[in-house]
Formats: C-alpha cells, sequence, structure tokens
C-alpha cells in the first residue's frame, strides 16, 4: 500500500506523538506511587529515596575478624540461626609462603569462614613461619550498579532503589533461586522459613531513620565505613574515605559494577 | 537434643573441600533434581515437534507412521514441562505473577510466554488441524463419552468438504514452518536461563542454547524410536523398519552434530582454561565422574554412535530382529544420555563454589520433593498422559482420513 500524506493522518500522527511525551512524567508518577503503595521496603513514610545514596565500603587492614558485624546482623534482621545463611559474613585468608625451590611468587592460598567468622577465628594450624600473610575480609551485598540479581528475577521482586540499596520484597518473592544463582558473590540465600530470597539490604529499616546498619555500629575497629554519597556534609565518612584510599571491587571483570568497595584488598579476594 | 546432635554431625561432616561462601554450604545444592527434570522434558517436547515437521513440512515419507505419535508425545511431554518449574518455587501459588507482571529483563519470565505461546499457538492449532477431519468422522460413528468428547473437539466445526480440507492443510503446513523455529526457540530458551548465568563459569556460555537444541533434537528422536517401537509391542503389529531406518538415520547424525558442539564446548574450555578452571576439572573429574565419563559420554554418546554408525553402514546385512534391538538400545542409551547430561548442567553448576575455591557434594535422596521418587513420578506422568492420549487419538478401531501425512498403517 502506498503511504499517503494527508492532514488528518498527520493530525493523528503529531497528537499521538505529543500525547505519548504529556503522558510519560504522569506514568512515571504513577509508577513511583504504585512501587509506594505495594513494594514492602521497610522505610517510613516521608522518606523519600531520591535524596539520598547510600554507601558501605572496607577497609580490608582494618578487620579483626572478631566477628561481632555477623552477630549483628543476624540478631537484628533475624536471619536463620544456621551455619549456611549470612547476610554478611567475615573470610580469613591465609596466603603461604612459597615452597623452598618453587619459582612462585606465594605459595597455597587457605580461605575459611568457620560459621560466617561469627564466634571469631580458631587459631590456623599452619606454622606461622609458613605463612607469607593474613587477612579478614568482610563480605556482603556488593549493591552492583548492574545487578545480575535484578535483572533475571522473574517477577520483579528484588529492584534497585534510587538511594543505591538493592531489596528484596519478601511478598512477592516467588522462591524461585534465580537470583541466587546469578548473583557472582555469593550474598543470596533462600530463607528456610519463609521460602524467599534475602541477603544484605544495609539494613534498610534503619539508615532510612537516620542510623547506622547494626554492623557498622558494632564493628570495634571502624573496618566498615558506611555514609550518604549525597550528604552535604564535608566530611561525610564515605565520602572522605573514597577520596583518600585507592580502592578495589570484588570481581570487576564480570561487569556488574559493584558499588561496595575495598581498600587495601588483595588479589586472591573473590 | 536430637535435633542438636544431627547438626554437630552434620557439622562434623565437611560436605565440601576447599572454601565455599557460607550461603552455599547448605546441604542441598538450590537446584536439585526437579530443575533436571525441566531441560529434559522441555527437551523432549522440542525434539519430538522437530521429528513431527520433519514429515510435515521436509515431506520425509517413510516417517509418516510416526507423524502423530510425534505430535502427540510432544503433547504428553509439554503439559508436564512445568510441573518440575512449579514444584521447586519457594511460593508456587504466587508462580502467576510471572505472567501477570513479568519482568521483562528475566529470561525465566519470558520463558512463561514463550511456553504458552508454543503449547496454544503451535501445539494445539497443529493438532487441531491436524484432527480436525477425523474429530467430524469420529463424533458420527462414537457414542457415550467418546462421541461427546469429539463432538467438543470439532469445536462446531463440520465442514469437511474438499475445499476446507485443502485450507485445514494449508494452515497446518504454515503452523508446522512457524513450530520449527518456535520449538528451537522454546529450548533454546531453556538453554539461555542457564547460558546468560554469567555468575556461573560452568553455565554462562553463549553456545548452551544450541547444546541444548542439539540434545533436544538428539532426545526428541529417541522418546519418538522408542514409544513407535514399545506401541508397536503392546498393539503386537509389525514394525515398519523402513521407518525405523530413518528415524535412525536423523538420529544419527544429529548425535553426530550435538556431541561435535559439546566436544568444542569442552575442549575451547579446557584450552582457554580460564580462571576457575581447575576447580571444574576437578569436579568433572571426581563429582560428575559416573553422570559425565559414563553416563553423558559413554552410554549416551559413544555407545549410541557406533550402533547407530554400523547400522549406516551394514544396515542390509543385518538381521531384521538384530537391527531392531540396536535401533531400541540406542534409543534407551540416548535417552539415559541426555538426562545425565542435563544433570551435568544443572548440578555441575552447583558442585563448586563460586569463589572457585571448592566443591561441594550431593546425594541425591528417596524421599522428598526434590528426591528421586518424586523425579520417576514427574518422568512418569508423560507416558502416562501419553497412553490416555494414544487411546483416545490413536486407537486402532478408529479409521483415519488417510490423507498424508495420516497415513498410520504402520500403527
Amino acid at each position: 500500500m502506498k503511504f499517503e500524506f494527508s492532514r488528518r493522518r498527520m493530525l493523528g500522527a503529531v497528537s499521538g506523538a505529543l500525547a505519548g511525551l504529556l503522558s510519560a512524567p504522569a506514568a512515571r508518577a504513577a509508577k513511583a506511587t504504585v512501587q509506594k503503595v505495594f513494594a514492602s521496603s521497610g522505610a517510613p513514610n516521608g522518606y523519600d529515596p531520591y535524596k539520598h545514596k547510600w554507601l558501605m565500603c572496607f577497609d580490608v587492614d582494618k578487620c579483626i575478624g572478631c566477628g561481632l558485624c555477623v552477630d549483628a546482623c543476624k540478631t537484628e534482621n533475624h536471619v536463620p540461626q544456621a551455619s549456611h545463611y549470612f547476610r554478611t559474613w567475615i573470610e580469613r585468608y591465609i596466603i603461604k609462603k612459597p615452597k623452598p625451590g618453587s619459582d612462585r611468587t606465594r605459595g597455597e592460598v587457605l580461605v575459611d569462614s568457620p560459621n560466617g567468622g561469627r564466634d571469631g577465628f580458631p587459631p590456623t594450624v599452619v606454622p606461622r613461619e609458613e605463612i607469607l600473610k593474613s587477612f579478614f575480609v568482610p563480605k556482603l551485598c556488593n549493591l552492583c550498579e548492574a545487578s545480575p540479581c535484578t535483572q533475571v528475577c522473574p517477577v520483579g521482586a528484588t529492584f534497585d532503589t534510587p538511594d543505591g540499596a538493592v531489596l528484596v520484597d519478601p511478598n512477592y518473592c516467588i522462591g524461585c533461586g534465580f537470583c541466587i544463582q546469578a548473583c557472582p558473590y555469593g550474598c543470596r540465600f533462600l530463607n528456610p522459613e519463609t521460602k524467599t530470597a534475602e541477603k544484605c539490604n544495609l539494613c534498610y529499616h534503619r539508615i532510612t531513620r537516620g542510623l547506622k546498619p547494626a554492623c557498622v555500629e558494632i564493628c570495634p575497629t571502624e573496618a566498615r565505613i558506611f555514609g550518604d554519597l549525597k550528604n552535604p556534609v564535608v566530611d561525610d565518612p564515605i565520602q572522605a574515605f573514597i577520596q583518600k584510599n585507592k580502592v578495589f571491587s570484588l570481581k570487576p571483570h564480570l561487569g556488574t559494577e559493584p558499588r561496595v568497595m575495598y581498600a587495601n584488598l588483595d588479589k586472591e579476594v573473590r | 537434643m536430637s535435633l542438636e546432635i544431627t547438626n554437630a554431625i552434620v557439622e562434623a561432616i565437611p560436605r565440601f573441600e576447599g572454601y565455599v561462601y557460607p550461603n552455599e554450604s547448605g546441604t542441598h545444592p538450590l537446584w536439585g533434581f526437579l530443575i533436571v527434570l525441566y531441560p529434559y522434558i522441555t527437551g523432549l517436547v522440542a525434539g519430538a515437534f522437530i521429528m513431527a515437521s520433519l514429515v510435515r513440512v521436509f515431506r520425509v515419507k517413510p516417517l509418516e507412521p510416526v507423524y502423530r505419535l510425534s505430535l502427540l508425545t510432544a503433547l504428553a511431554f509439554l503439559l508436564c514441562a512445568t510441573l518440575p518449574l512449579l514444584f521447586h518455587l519457594g511460593h508456587p501459588e504466587r508462580s502467576f505473577q510471572i505472567m501477570i507482571t513479568p519482568h521483562l529483563t528475566s529470561p525465566m519470565a519470558i520463558f512463561g510466554f514463550v511456553y504458552a505461546w508454543y503449547l496454544m499457538a503451535v501445539l494445539f492449532l497443529e493438532l487441531w488441524f491436524d484432527y480436525r477431519e477425523d474429530f467430524v468422522e469420529w463424533s458420527k460413528t462414537e457414542s457415550g463419552f467418546r462421541g461427546i468428547l469429539y463432538r467438543a473437539f470439532t469445536l462446531g466445526v463440520t465442514d469437511v468438504s474438499d475445499k476446507a480440507l485443502a485450507l485445514d492443510h494449508k494452515l497446518s503446513w504454515i503452523i508446522s514452518i512457524v513450530g520449527i523455529p518456535s520449538a528451537f526457540l522454546l529450548h533454546g530458551y531453556v538453554g539461555f536461563i542457564f547460558g546468560s548465568i554469567k555468575a556461573n563459569p560452568w553455565w554462562g556460555n553463549a553456545i548452551m542454547p544450541i547444546i541444548f537444541i542439539l540434545s533436544a533434537m538428539v532426545s526428541g528422536i529417541a522418546l519418538c524410536v522408542f514409544n513407535y517401537m514399545v506401541l508397536t509391542w503392546v498393539r503386537r503389529r509389525t514394525l515398519d523398519l523402513r521407518c525405523l531406518d530413518v528415524m535412525g538415520m536423523f538420529l544419527f547424525y544429529a548425535l553426530v552434530i550435538d556431541a561435535t558442539v559439546e566436544a568444542l564446548d569442552w575442549i575451547h574450555r579446557a584450552y582457554s582454561a580460564e580462571e576457575g578452571f581447575h576447580v571444574m576439572e576437578y569436579m568433572a573429574k571426581e563429582r560428575l565422574f559416573y553422570t559425565l565419563s559414563i553416563g553423558q559420554v559413554l552410554v549416551g554418546t559413544l555407545i549410541p554412535l557406533l550402533l547407530l554408525g554400523i547400522l549406516q553402514v551394514l544396515r542390509k546385512r543385518i538381521p531384521d530382529a538384530v537391527r531392531k534391538r540396536m535401533y531400541f538400545g540406542s534409543a534407551v542409551f540416548i535417552l539415559i544420555g541426555v538426562l545425565a547430561m542435563r544433570w551435568n548442567v544443572v548440578m555441575g553448576g552447583q558442585f563448586f563454589s563460586k569463589s572457585l575455591r571448592g566443591v561441594m557434594s550431593y546425594k541425591l535422596e528417596f524421599a522428598g520433593v526434590e528426591g528421586w521418587f518424586m523425579g520417576l513420578i514427574l518422568l512418569s506422568l508423560p507416558f502416562i498422559i501419553l497412553t490416555v492420549l494414544i487411546k483416545l487419538f490413536l486407537a486402532e478401531r478408529l479409521p483415519t482420513s488417510g490423507h498424508v501425512p495420516h497415513r498410520m498403517e504402520g500403527i
């Protein structure tokens, strides 16, 4: 069929485009309202997520592996007690010296996290003289900018919030486990009681009320740094931390763009 | 107290070697035997449909005796394809959310639509157009429950004039043509659900959908061979050996391509030996030895390749009775091998930690939703449905219209 320009057709097209343009903000507002009403985030009324950008970072050198953060997290968020459910955990890395005669720069790497580090760490069986170096690395949700867990959720029960958290709506999650498979960092688990996916939500119920996450609150060495990138105060801890340190993220080759950063990280940490 | 003791024992016996993330160290992998069955059953659907379209679209005449059987096989398995998925969900009652509020970037969300499209727009329609003339005929001759059923299936369209039938055949042919890419899409999509997970080096692979489609074709044709031989045996009829030979030929070529592509994938993995290859190599050698080396490679690939290869070269010299057994053996071996392949993909991807520092182990239990008894039930269900479908639509005493490709004298 030959396309014909007519006044009626042109007017129709133009008014259609105009209607589309004009209805876009309305649609966006409607979406925001629907999310506000139906999404369960735990934030109080009146909290505006667009005014914050929360972030947590770590100074690996400061972590002493005491496990208080793991314990605080479990208590605060009612995480199942068993030793394979954690929203945050601590890993201990022991890098051995290369074997005599070996031309490698470092020896075997031993990693452990007994009970997620909740009870601290028992003395290692590796003799002290064989150890090249040892350190602790706290882990939690990496708050990826291009989060694979959000991408794969079939119903959109896990979502990115404008203030930097990645949340799971337990009233909406169907418990398929796809997000758990998609997370490269092992940060998610299926809660055996609720049968829904769960992970660190930065203690969203606390931070939206002006408090710090439980793990940050309890950390005795300030290895966990938490703050608001949109905080107008100059010495916000997170802004200062990023400014003063060379930071690195986990598994950057996967393109997930983790926003959680580590200072003084070793290449063996994955 | 008893719970504490059980826990202590579970704690004492390490289920993994090396380091795995704490959240990965539970007793069971997140996706169990049910998720192994899901791609297996979907693959059988796609393969059986491709088999049927060889007759309809590519006009492979010797395969006509199995045309309707293949379509009914595809239907019986498709009806059960989503059950394993549904049962494994934490909240099956919320599963409809996938269809109502799908998240469009999720491969799993779109699968619901691909499935619905395939079931409604392809399989049901093709079967209906194919059977319409027979429904009209049977609704006149049959009485009682069957009569009511056939009358209902005509959907009130009783025009069987030559013009109407010609239109039926034309539409059926078009649906078949649309059906081939749809079948590829259906199963390729299942492959994509795994292949899209970049977090997992065992799964995250661009050719995963292709491997899934190829193995689906192999398993689907093998299932048709199996069903055809069993049905003829049950009915005490003689097998159409020409049909069997042609099915065997297609099975052989499909298996050659499938084995080549899968081998290529392995060679590439081993040669490039990217990060974490050593842990996967260890896992494949230790944890997956029986299902990979024995099940998938030896039973599922090498033995059938040998049997079918011999049949291609020496077909005329082998006595009929031996030939039949060789075909039947190949089909059964392939069906076992492809099930092992699904196991290796689904379980293999969960047997090593995403920290790439440790491997886990898993013993399939008898009871429970993810147990092998449940799996057995789910695997038997399509065969039960197929039996009902055959009784209704492939009954010996019902005359068929005789139009190509309706020639069913083999059965």
